[in-house]
């Protein structure tokens, strides 16, 4: 782990790090905590490495790099104090890495089974700065302390220095590559003294390159989506800036030259949605990506797209912890009522929860064609969790992806059909589309009810045809996806304890059923992916052999489970839920479980703080 | 050769007898026949209210939206399809009161579309509230009090948004609108035309006898063509920074004459880059044709994956 008031660096440190164990046959899984500030509050990243693949965090450190004292000490100092450090979660026997001019006393870090690695960040950094004659612009290179720790850390853990060396240059191109030689030397200069002071044998934990497999690359949740995007022929993005959601736009329009899409920052929420819906409505491909507070404003527009049957857009929904602002930078899984449910009235929407980064490849490329094929709104619930958690995955495997874009007319059908009804009866609920700007293609649109022609109506008759047909589609939808889709059973179906799950909380249920079959505790675990089209049949089959059903959810009350009972009618026994604000860790889904199953606790609320 | 029927539809109008908004619509409807624009290159959007009808009149793509938001609908549509000429209409308050938010940023953008105000004063549809234009004091038909917030000017906020193109009719007068209409609707830019409207049943103060100005000692209508009185409004050069800021700071005093005298006409007018120009300067493709013409689904994202390796 590596902490670090905010702007100090910590995200380069934690990537760079992360990059070179990737391409030494390494296995990555990061994720980073911040506060909803610009500058100097604390933040750290977590990077879990092993040499097998690591699907979550874990509450221990074994190797705390700190950039200040507030990483190792808290801010118990402050008027309103909101942590404690990470100096306790150091597990014994590891060690903390810190700028020795903080001139601490082993004392005070009040405990005798960790190792201490005091380093001189600033002489270090002075030092290398001198042979590039810049050390009299020391103020402007203080930051690079970051690259001074890294280089410690590598020293400490004994890795492939080159390695790493690769990965720093590469994030310095063009005119500042001589700033990418400057940090590499930053980065020798911790790593020699590391390895001078401490001796080699300092720390426990060494890291050894492995054998590569087959390529990796190493991808955040944004960016799975964002890509997801690209390859599903997404031609429209708008956003207004919020937290998390953000990146994800701005990854989009740095790559828009290449791809040929428009990003447009809207000046709000309900005009993102609305925007985006007007596109597709256009013909083109859109999406809009928000969280909580925003996915509030476009409750209106959700609506206007389920009436006027757009085919799309595909909204992703970044979960925070909320209402209101609540944690701004946390996660929270509490949005799959709201966006189950969002809009007044009543109308067809896909939900698809992807559980990892690259289920959310899979799942955003789905979603459009979800969209066109049925004329709904397409939700993708993610959270900051999964935007924030970068880890090493195969490269996507794109064979048999294929572009469905439904019903769409050709002006040649519309030639042979002087008749055009955008909203005809079919036996389907889906109606042929036609495009603005096509010959004989004219059609209305309204958030009114309207007639098969799109105007208004207020018919008793029509009405009740017209929210038929509408619905019809997502009972379509039902059959057509494969439960295969909407619906994993992790483990073996005999096992006495079904975890129940949805998204984000995929890797932590994963990893934690190991510790718990380490201990003799068997379990698997039901991952529900569709939220709508639910997969009723297939739960209701599982959870009725389940003996013991426990629901996993980053929330307070596990809407899941609410979900799951009022689709199936089957209750879950218990509860082991989250809502700090931060992700279940693999020993909190363990704490969790073995508090239900051997300590008999009916709901848990687990919290690492 | 395309005629008036080419333009309507056989939709049932259920506006009120004598309602400003019928003058629109045919002004509408006799304008993109003048321009001999063909019905299905055309795209019609509205807000919510009795002009929100609009487009179920008109034989082109209609779209009724939401209540305010027509505008970020028209701006998704236009720029996925930047080749339709894409008209949008609203009421007052849709645009101004709740839609006010997208009124001012889809001015700062300068897509290359034609936004009509249908400015009565009144919400009509929900039976005579006030809305963002009646003057503060004025009480109509349907309140239980006079109005005590002042009003918005459309046209100061158009100009102070952005819009390129800032113009003023009346809807009683089908030929300086219909004129006004073209003249938007073959401007480069976002050009907005506040429409003043009679609304017969809820606004018994702005009638059509006060606009032609029966109650004035006078008796001279109250509307007057500013460009009679050698206003202008063009911007000649719109690099030179003296000149747009001079222009902008006459039209903002020019909107402020309202009372016996109404001016009517082209407040300001500059040809600058578009929202759509812009794009396509960043993404040359968009140049040939728009996006949901482009082959982009097939896309080759091995060089992301790459870049992440």
């Amino acid at each position: 782990m590596i902490g670090g008031p905010q702007g100090s660096g910590i995200n380069s440190v934690a990537e760079n790090f992360a990059k070179a164990c990737v391409r030494g046959g390494l296995h990555v899984f990061a994720n980073i905590e911040y506060h909803s500030n610009i500058k100097g509050e604390h933040s750290y990243y977590r990077l879990r490495i092993e040499s097998r693949e690591p699907r979550s965090h874990v509450d221990w450190v074994d190797l705390l790099v700190a950039l200040d004292k507030e990483t190792m000490f808290g801010d118990l100092n402050k008027a309103h104090p909101t942590h404690r450090g990470h100096r306790h979660e150091v597990s014994p026997g590891g060690g903390i890495v810190y700028d020795s001019s903080f001139k601490l006393s082993p004392e005070s870090f009040g405990r005798d089974d960790i190792k201490l690695f005091p380093v001189p960040y600033m002489d270090l950094l002075i030092d290398a700065l001198k042979e590039f004659g810049k050390d009299r612009e020391l103020s402007k290179y203080q930051v690079m302390v970051n690259t001074i720790a890294l280089g410690a850390s590598l020293g400490l853990v004994d890795y492939d220095f080159d390695m790493a060396a690769e990965s720093i240059k590469e994030g310095f191109t063009g005119r500042k590559a001589a700033l990418g030689d400057l940090n590499v030397r930053a980065a020798r200069r911790g790593y020699d003294y590391a390895k001078k002071t401490f001796g080699e044998d300092a720390f426990p934990i060494r890291l050894r390159k492995q054998p590569l497999g087959s390529k990796r690359m190493m991808v955040r949740g944004v960016q799975s989506i964002a890509i997801a995007k690209l390859k599903a022929g997404c031609g429209f993005q708008t956003y207004y800036p919020i937290t998390p959601a953000t990146d994800e736009s701005e990854y989009l329009e740095s790559h828009q030259q290449d791809y040929n899409l428009i990003v447009v920052q809207a000046e709000d929420e309900i005009s993102a949605i609305n925007m985006a819906t007007g596109a597709a409505h256009a013909g083109l491909r859109s999406s809009t990506s928000t969280s909580g507070p925003g996915f509030s404003l476009m409750a209106e527009g959700l609506g206007w797209a389920g009436i006027t049957e757009a085919p799309g857009p595909v909204i992703i929904l970044w979960q925070r912890a909320g209402p209101a602002t609540g944690l701004p930078t946390r996660t929270e899984q509490a949005d799959l009522r709201f966006a189950l449910h969002a809009a007044h009235g009543e109308f067809p929407r896909i939900i698809v929860a992807p559980g990892d980064v690259v289920e959310c490849f899979y799942d955003t490329f789905d979603a459009f064609n979800y969209a066109e094929r049925y004329q709904v709104p397409v939700i993708v619930l993610a959270d900051k969790f999964m935007a924030s958690t970068f880890k090493d995955v195969p490269l996507f495997n794109t064979d048999g992806m294929k572009v469905d874009r439904g019903d769409l007319l050709q002006e040649s059908d519309l030639a042979k059909n002087p008749d055009y009804r955008r909203y005809r009866w079919t036996d389907l609920g889906i109606s042929p589309r036609a495009i603005p700007g096509q010959k004989g293609g004219i059609f209305w649109t309204t958030g009114d009810e309207h007639d098969e022609y799109g105007h208004i109506t207020e018919a008793a008759e029509i009405r009740v045809k017209m929210m038929n047909k509408r619905m019809r589609k997502i009972e379509l939808a039902s059959q057509v996806i494969p439960d295969s889709k909407k619906a994993t059973l992790h483990g073996p179906r005999s096992a006495p304890t079904t975890l129940i799950g949805w998204g984000s909380t995929k890797g932590a249920i994963l990893d934690g059923m190991e510790d718990l079959k380490a201990d003799g505790i068997e379990t698997n675990f039901l991952q529900i992916r569709y939220v709508n089209p639910f997969p009723t049949t297939y739960v209701q089959q599982i959870l009725s052999m389940a003996k013991r059903k426990v629901a996993v959810e980053n929330n307070y009350s596990a809407q899941m489970a609410g979900l799951i009972r009022e689709r199936t009618g089957i209750a879950v026994d218990n509860k082991v839920v989250k809502f700090d604000g931060r992700p279940f860790s693999q020993n909190e889904v363990y704490e969790g479980i073995k508090d239900v199953l051997r300590n008999g606790v009916g709901e848990v609320t687990v919290s690492h703080a | 050769m395309l005629e008036l029927k080419n333009y309507r539809t056989q939709v049932h109008n259920d506006w009120c007898p004598g309602c400003g908004d019928f003058g629109i619509v045919n002004a509408v409807q006799m304008t993109l026949l003048e321009m001999q624009l063909e019905p299905h290159r055309i795209a019609v959007f509205s807000g919510i209210g009795c002009s929100g009808k609009t487009p179920h009149f008109v034989n082109a793509y209609g779209f009724h939206t939401l209540h305010g938001r027509v505008l970020p609908i028209a701006t998704g549509a236009k720029l996925a399809n930047p080749s339709l000429t894409v008209i949008a209409v609203g009421g007052d308050g849709d645009g101004l009161g709740i839609g006010a938010g997208h009124f001012v940023n889809t001015g700062r953008r300068n897509l290359d579309f034609t936004y009509v105000m249908h400015d009565n004063g009144v919400y009509g549809l929900t039976k005579g509230q006030a809305s963002p234009t009646l003057p503060k004091g004025l009480k109509t038909k349907s309140m239980p009090a006079p109005s005590i917030v002042e009003a918005v000017n459309p046209i100061a906020m158009a100009v102070a948004s952005g819009y390129t193109f800032v113009a003023r009719s009346y809807a009683l007068d089908v030929r300086h609108l219909k004129q006004t209409l073209r003249a938007a609707i073959e401007h480069r830019g976002s050009a907005f035309v506040d429409v003043l409207q009679t609304c017969p049943t809820y606004n018994d103060i702005n009638t059509k006898e006060w606009y032609a100005g029966d109650d004035l000692p006078s008796k001279a209508p109250r509307l007057y063509k500013m460009e009679e009185t050698g206003y202008n409004g063009i911007v000649a050069d719109p690099n030179v920074r003296e000149e747009v800021s001079s222009k902008k700071g006459t039209a903002l005093l020019k909107s402020f004459e309202w009372g016996d005298k109404i001016p009517i006409g082209v407040f300001f007018k500059m040809e600058v880059a578009t929202f759509e120009d812009q794009l396509a300067q960043r993404m040359p493709a968009l140049k040939e044709k728009p996006f949901v013409e482009h082959e982009i689904y097939n896309r080759d994202i091995t060089p992301l994956l790459n870049e992440l390796t």
